[in-house]
């Protein structure tokens, strides 16, 4: 029998970072700007997370303050992320750079920033393991609530994780019912499928796509931060978080560009990933798992294709995405 | 007073290198400033390492060269999709496709038939693994508009999960999660050496060069990609056929980089695993973008890239920071160049307020 108890919950932890990535990235990609920099920028939400929580619990002696570990590093992270964002929408907003290579270059600059500061930090700690544990700290992340293990199965599969997983879902409800239901949202949409239009009607485009592609990176780069605190229990190793960030972009079409879908989508993502471990591969047939983790890509690809082949209005990316705004050009 | 933005008309092609230039050298300083601050020995010493560890020695500079012409191999088999504005962000995975067909074609030919027909096999094979790789998503461009970044993207890790699965698949000895040297003893599927080892690819990258920038100027191949580029419309207007355009093109596009993937393969590593890309795929397209398609511009764009690289990780050794330190620098000295054409494509004119006429 499957072990459903014990599947779900590594799913959804493995769907959490997915899940912040993915929220980001649609926000970002509802103003029209295709940032393909997330992978870099959730590193960088990553590493300025630890760093800050690493200053921290190396300038404290003895318990750390709950509401200090987790702001500092949450803060941190904040940052370095929504600079990340900024140097983007300056880029593509204000000087209309090509967003295809801004982006990749953004993910070049920012799995480097992630992996020499990590580097950096495994050499002042001098471990003799190469990565960085912040025990500490990510205890309090992943406190649950008290009484959650008396819950049996109902505990395990919806109260067992720290409180970063919950504001994700959160943050994508949030953004989800903005688009739907504001005014702000129907303004965001416009700027993404029609900027000159969102323009006569006195919309002001740079605004939106700076401030969405900045919160968009800040709650990307939360992902980052979940993943080392949360998942990894604090650990830091370079290169650890893998191509999760491409997995988030790639979720942003799995979902067609909704947040509340996302949520679902990024737990069935996370669970595909991690599906190998639960299926039954003997030593012979070790090579299978390598074609499971293929299927999350294989399954966007065909919802990219399907969606494309049906061609409805509602399904389709931003109509503007990944071109930019230059009022002079008609 | 208020600035305004206007589009250029094209700048002299001295200007706008002068600008380039400027902005690397700014770059240059902002990384020099940034050493020194990390490590607090002196910029002079830290470019002096660069400079030495991508040309010290000998050896070093025909890594560097060699390096340099793949990553020149791939910048130029993105070019022509990208002049048609077909965003292939898909030359990692044709590049290890490329390199996954070859690397077959050497365990299952290896003792079966003559080296010389075995690597005839594997030039087939690896250009005809690239070649479908590009075409699958232009395809789906062709026949229902989809989107080709994102397409292009999903195929690169279906083909890093292929290549993954047949390392295991192919792995010895069993367990040890990698596939090693193939052919080892019998060096049959090995492209051979010419003078030696590393001038091979350095040649390839030479015609490659020149042909792609022939085929892109002088053909009507390079004159239609130029029209599909600039509008759609218009090159419909005039009859050409876009679905076929692009399609053809991709088919090159990936073709090519198939041939960047047996370089890697048969000619340099004799082994293949998911990462002997190594990133080459996403890196090319800012090369190529780097000399506006240009493939002459494109033999300095790519060094400059790969000096970065193989200097930073001197600079890395030799000033005690890590080897990620590369792609920082990289990082930085794209953003400056990528802002730079701001200034190249358009002018800002400072323009008083114009007083109303009572």
């Amino acid at each position: 029998m499957f072990n459903f108890v014990a599947f779900i919950p590594t799913a959804v932890q493995q769907g959490i970072p997915l899940l912040y990535g993915s929220t980001g990235e649609i926000l970002t990609q509802k103003s029209g700007n295709l940032n393909l920099g997330i992978p870099g920028v959730m590193y960088v939400g990553g590493i300025c997370g630890v760093i800050g929580s690493f200053v921290y619990e190396n300038h404290t002696d003895g318990a750390l303050n709950p509401f200090l570990a987790i702001a500092i590093p949450m803060l941190c992270s904040l940052l370095g992320s929504f600079l990340m964002g900024l140097l983007y929408s300056f880029l593509t907003v204000t000087l209309r750079a090509n967003q295809n290579v801004t982006g990749l270059a953004m993910t070049t600059f920012g799995v480097g920033f992630g992996n020499f500061f990590g580097g950096s930090l495994i050499k002042i700690s001098g471990l003799d393991v190469p990565s960085i544990a912040l025990s500490e700290t990510s205890l309090i992340f992943n406190k649950t609530l008290p009484f959650a293990k008396n819950l049996g199965w109902f505990g395990k599969i919806f109260l067992s994780y720290g409180f970063s997983a919950y504001l994700a879902i959160v943050i994508a409800l949030v953004v989800s019912f903005i688009f739907k239901h504001t005014r702000t949202g129907l303004h965001l949409r416009a700027v993404g499928e029609n900027p000159s239009t969102a323009d006569a009607a006195g919309i002001n485009v740079t605004k939106y796509k700076y401030v969405s592609t900045c919160i968009g990176c800040m709650i990307a780069g939360l992902g980052g931060l979940y993943y080392v605190m949360d998942y990894a229990s604090g650990v830091w190793s370079n290169d650890a978080f893998g191509d999760r960030g491409w997995l988030a972009i790639a979720l942003v079409i799995f979902t067609l560009w909704k947040p509340d879908l996302s949520i679902f989508a990024s737990i069935l993502f996370g669970g595909l990933y991690v599906l190998y471990l639960y299926l039954p591969t003997d030593m012979e047939h070790m090579q299978y798992t390598e074609l499971y983790k293929m299927i999350p890509y294989v399954v966007t690809l065909l919802v990219l294709v399907i969606t494309s082949i049906r061609n409805k209005r509602e399904n389709q990316p931003p109509a503007s995405l990944g071109t930019n705004y230059f009022r002079e050009e008609r | 007073m208020k600035l305004h933005i206007s589009k250029r008309d094209t700048l002299s092609w001295q200007k706008s290198a002068a600008v380039r230039v400027i902005a690397i050298v700014l770059a240059l300083i902002f990384i020099a400033v940034l050493c020194t601050g990390l490590t607090g020995s002196d910029p002079i010493s830290v470019f002096e390492s660069i400079i030495s560890g991508a040309f010290g020695t000998q050896r070093r500079m025909w890594v560097t060269l060699q390096e340099l012409s793949i990553m020149l191999i791939i910048s130029l088999a993105l070019t022509p999709a990208f002049k048609m504005q077909f965003w292939n962000i898909g030359g990692e995975g044709q590049v290890l496709i490329g390199a996954l067909a070859s690397a077959a074609c050497m365990i299952k030919l290896g003792d079966k038939l003559p080296n010389a027909v075995v690597i005839l096999i594997m030039i087939v094979a690896s250009i005809l693994a690239g070649a479908i790789w590009g075409f699958i998503p232009a395809l789906f461009k062709a026949l229902w508009n989809t989107n080709e970044t994102l397409s292009t993207l999903m195929m690169n890790y279906i083909a890093t999960q292929l290549v993954a699965f047949y390392t295991i698949v192919w792995e010895v000895p069993k367990g040890s999660g990698k596939i090693g040297i193939i052919n080892s003893s019998t060096q049959v599927g090995w492209l051979p050496d010419i003078v030696n080892k590393y001038l091979l690819a350095i040649i390839i990258a030479a015609i490659c060069t020149a042909a792609m920038y022939i085929y892109l100027k002088y053909t009507k191949h390079g004159y239609e990609i130029s029209v599909v580029g600039e509008s759609q419309n218009t090159a419909r207007y005039v009859g050409i056929n876009v679905e076929k355009v692009v399609i053809r093109t991709m088919l090159l596009s990936g073709g090519v980089c198939g041939l960047a993937g047996l370089l890697l393969t048969g000619g340099i590593n004799h082994t293949v695993t998911t990462s002997i890309a190594g990133g080459m795929g996403f890196t090319a397209v800012m090369v190529s973008w780097l000399a506006k398609f240009n493939p002459i511009t494109m033999v300095f764009t790519s060094l400059l890239i790969v000096f970065m690289d193989r200097g930073a990780s001197e600079v890395a050794t030799s000033c005690g920071l890590n080897e990620s330190f590369s792609d920082i620098m990289t990082g930085i000295i794209l953003f400056f160049i990528i802002g730079c054409e701001f200034f190249i494509r358009f002018k800002i004119t400072r323009s008083k307020k114009v007083r109303k006429e009572a």
